[in-house]
């Protein structure tokens, strides 16, 4: 067990380049401490697995070291990292029983039977397995295969880290929830690190208590779940976290007011001079904007589409030329094709060139 | 065109793969095959197409008998999820390939490719090969070569699983678009409700090669006729609580008692399902019809504007979809609160004979 530090990490699959376009990583630097539950978020091709390979020591970075605590660990080999790995499809033995997979890591390093056993049960009855311990692994179905995928990368107590690299994707909706929350569980109750990579922003959200967000080779945001919600340090964030994705809409910004097509919008924040020829946004979530009756206080919108989704309705409506997606609740009864936007001013934020700058509360 | 399957059933050996399935899909909608792994969803798109045989029943195109005649002959274009393009072949090349075959003039073929490119968005790509694309600019080429055939039945088996999740938002919802513009039947398979209810249309729910309920996919939702239905609807799952009511009591044996309001005192004494969506489970009391009921927290995740709270009631598994952040510890002991007016119930045979008070034509 020990904090995993990666300091000024870069990798280009092309080799040492002075060109900074052939970098899938670009220079980062991160500790993971011990214990955590993180997840890498990010849309294919942002670098994320790439990071989790170097971790592991499938890839030897182009530039930079991955520590464990202080000892430089860069030239290790995989084997020697103590380091465990799941991956999108199970991997384990189909001719051995469940009870022989999940004891095959520890047999391998020539642990008692004694000493097996109780780990084995134990960790099966987490999993929900215990019924199926002495079944053959290929007479199981997908979701109990993975499970015991799960499993083996759970069972050596000492490992440094546990990665899981898109763990869910061959699991129906239903089953999600259940390995979803048993991870978690397991999490608490063994307190390894654990590194999530997906590019599900709700498997992100739920398991990690630190979510890293990359976009093209960088790390855009480090934050917690709520955080990245709440406050998107960048446009991207807000546009991959939440379904909708945050409104981003340009605006004029004069002090403690914005305008959108003319109209104004009073701030609760003051914000000082930003250099004219940069681009400026307002940026919105869906679940801050909500709906009242045409010409009462609020922005005059037309609404193009309403959108059923059961649990609420997600209302499209036009400033203009400016489209905003509105979240509104399942009972609300949406009649006439206009009505007023209304802006929760604590929720709404503003970009300068894609990043969030910070006003002075009034 | 209109697609009609009549009292269809497959059998491989002894066992239903599909079982007594009727079906009429009209033109210019939308159909929406809905279920687990293994429900069936590609066994009846093949039959569909005309790939597979029923063992007995018929399949109608516009009223006429199809039932036995090829693919080849049969008017029908397929999209699969794992996208299928000619790697050698320009954009342009790869929509165009079906009416190459076909041997149709250049210019008619031009005139074809822009339409169809413009419909995906694909217009300024059509010199690009397909490794130069995006994923999701790969399925829609895949899509417009679906598309450009002008086949009459388009089946898509979960087309969009292979691609990112904001890329998925995307696809879905330019989808309905192009789907209601090109005036065929289409024929989606999932395993997503959320994807369901995003694209709206209509939504066949299957289990075990059966169909459970086909109707308009809010209706599906908001009033499902089984348990069965309502399960695959729902994500987060349904919870659930079995009752027995008996000398004007409706007991969860001696844990929970329910009291008997709205239509529940017209049913007769028996064993029943209670089912309610996560977003109806409190955390607070917000009215005093509300039952109160102990429970254990199994594992919190939050999502940034929302927390499911997975807990244990007298040995059953809920999920609370809470507003806000709601850090709990594992193994804390709370008080949840139920909505009778949003129930479900569902009888012994696990129809449903109470639906909540709030859906609306009921």
């Amino acid at each position: 067990m020990a904090n995993i530090t990666l300091k000024d990490i870069a990798h280009s699959y092309t080799g040492e380049s002075k060109n900074p376009d052939d970098f899938a990583l670009k220079k980062l630097d991160l500790t993971w401490r011990d214990g955590g539950a993180y997840a890498l978020l990010g849309p294919s091709g942002c670098g994320k697995t790439t990071l989790l390979n170097i971790i592991s020591g499938l890839l030897h970075p182009t530039r930079g070291e991955v520590l464990f605590d202080d000892q430089d660990i860069t030239d290790l080999p995989t084997e020697q990292r103590n380091i465990a790995q799941i991956f999108q499809f199970p991997v384990i033995y189909d001719t051995m029983t469940v009870f022989q997979n999940l004891a095959f890591p520890l047999k391998n390093r020539g642990r008692s039977r004694k000493e097996i056993e109780p780990r084995v049960i134990e960790l099966a009855k987490i999993l929900g397995l215990e019924k199926n311990l002495y079944t053959k692994a290929q007479h199981l179905t997908a979701d109990s295969k993975q499970k015991i995928s799960l499993g083996r990368g759970l069972i050596r107590k000492s490992v440094n880290a546990i990665l899981f690299d898109e763990p869910l994707t061959v699991i129906d909706p239903q089953l999600k929830w259940e390995l979803r929350s048993q991870l978690k569980f397991l999490h608490k109750k063994f307190g390894f690190t654990m590194i999530y990579v997906t590019h599900d922003q709700t498997e992100a959200l739920t398991f990690a208590d630190e979510v890293i967000v990359m976009y093209e080779g960088k790390i855009v945001q480090v934050g917690t779940p709520e955080a990245l919600f709440e406050k998107p340090e960048h446009t991207f964030v807000g546009y991959f976290i939440g379904s909708p994705g945050m409104n981003v809409c340009p605006c004029d910004l004069q002090k403690d007011r914005i305008f959108i097509e003319k109209y104004e919008l009073a701030l609760n924040k003051i914000y000082g001079e930003v250099d004219p020829s940069s681009k400026i946004e307002v940026g919105i979530r869906p679940e801050h904007l909500s709906l009242a009756p045409p010409d009462t206080t609020g922005l005059p919108v037309k609404i193009i589409k309403v959108d059923d989704i059961g649990r609420h309705k997600i209302v499209r409506v036009a400033l203009k030329d400016k489209e905003f997606n509105v979240v509104a609740p399942e009972l609300s009864g949406m009649t006439g094709d206009s009505c007023s936007l209304i802006f929760d001013i604590d929720h709404t934020n503003i970009y300068v060139n894609d990043h969030l700058i910070s006003g002075e509360r009034m | 065109m209109q697609l009609e399957l009549r009292n269809v059933s497959t059998k491989v050996g002894s066992e239903f793969h599909i079982t007594d399935v009727s079906l009429a899909f009209e033109a210019g909608t939308l159909n929406i095959l809905l279920g687990a792994t293994l429900s069936g969803k590609t066994s009846l798109m093949r039959l569909m197409a005309g790939l597979d045989q029923p063992t007995s029943g018929k399949i109608y195109v516009r009223g006429k008998d199809v039932t036995g005649v090829a693919v080849q002959k049969r008017n029908v274009a397929m999209v699969y999820q794992q996208f299928i393009n000619y790697p050698n072949l320009t954009v342009y090349e790869n929509i165009a390939s079906p009416l190459r075959i076909a041997k149709v003039a250049k210019n008619i073929v031009d005139e074809k490719v822009a339409k169809v490119s413009t419909l995906l968005k694909l217009d300024n790509l059509l010199q690009r090969k397909p490794q130069e694309l995006s994923g999701g600019q790969q399925q829609r080429t895949a899509l417009a070569r679906a598309l450009i055939k002008g086949a009459e039945l388009v089946l898509l088996d979960e087309p969009l699983a292979n691609l990112d999740y904001k890329l998925r938002e995307e696809l879905r919802e330019e989808l309905p678009r192009i789907f209601a513009e090109t005036g065929a039947v289409f024929v989606y398979a999932t395993t997503e409700p959320s994807e369901a209810l995003l694209l709206g249309g209509n939504t066949v729910s299957l289990h075990e090669g059966r169909v459970t309920q086909f109707g308009a996919t809010i209706d599906v939702f908001s009033k499902p006729a089984n348990l069965i239905t309502a399960r695959t609807l729902s994500d987060p799952p349904l919870n659930t609580l079995p009752v027995i009511k008996f000398n004007n009591k409706m007991m969860y044996k001696s844990h929970v008692e329910i009291p008997l309001i709205g239509r529940l005192p017209d049913l007769p004494d028996d064993d029943y399902t209670i089912a309610f969506r996560p977003h109806h489970l409190c955390l607070t009391r917000k009215f005093d019809s509300m039952i109160s009921v102990k429970a254990k927290v199994v594992v919190a995740e939050i999502t940034g504007s929302e927390s499911f709270i997975h807990i244990d009631v007298a040995g059953m598994r809920w999920v609370v979809l809470a507003q806000g952040i709601h850090n709990l510890d594992i193994n804390e002991t709370i008080e949840v609160f139920l909505d009778p007016s949003k129930f479900y119930v569902f009888d012994r045979n696990e129809q449903l004979v109470v639906t909540p008070e709030t859906v609306p034509g009921i």
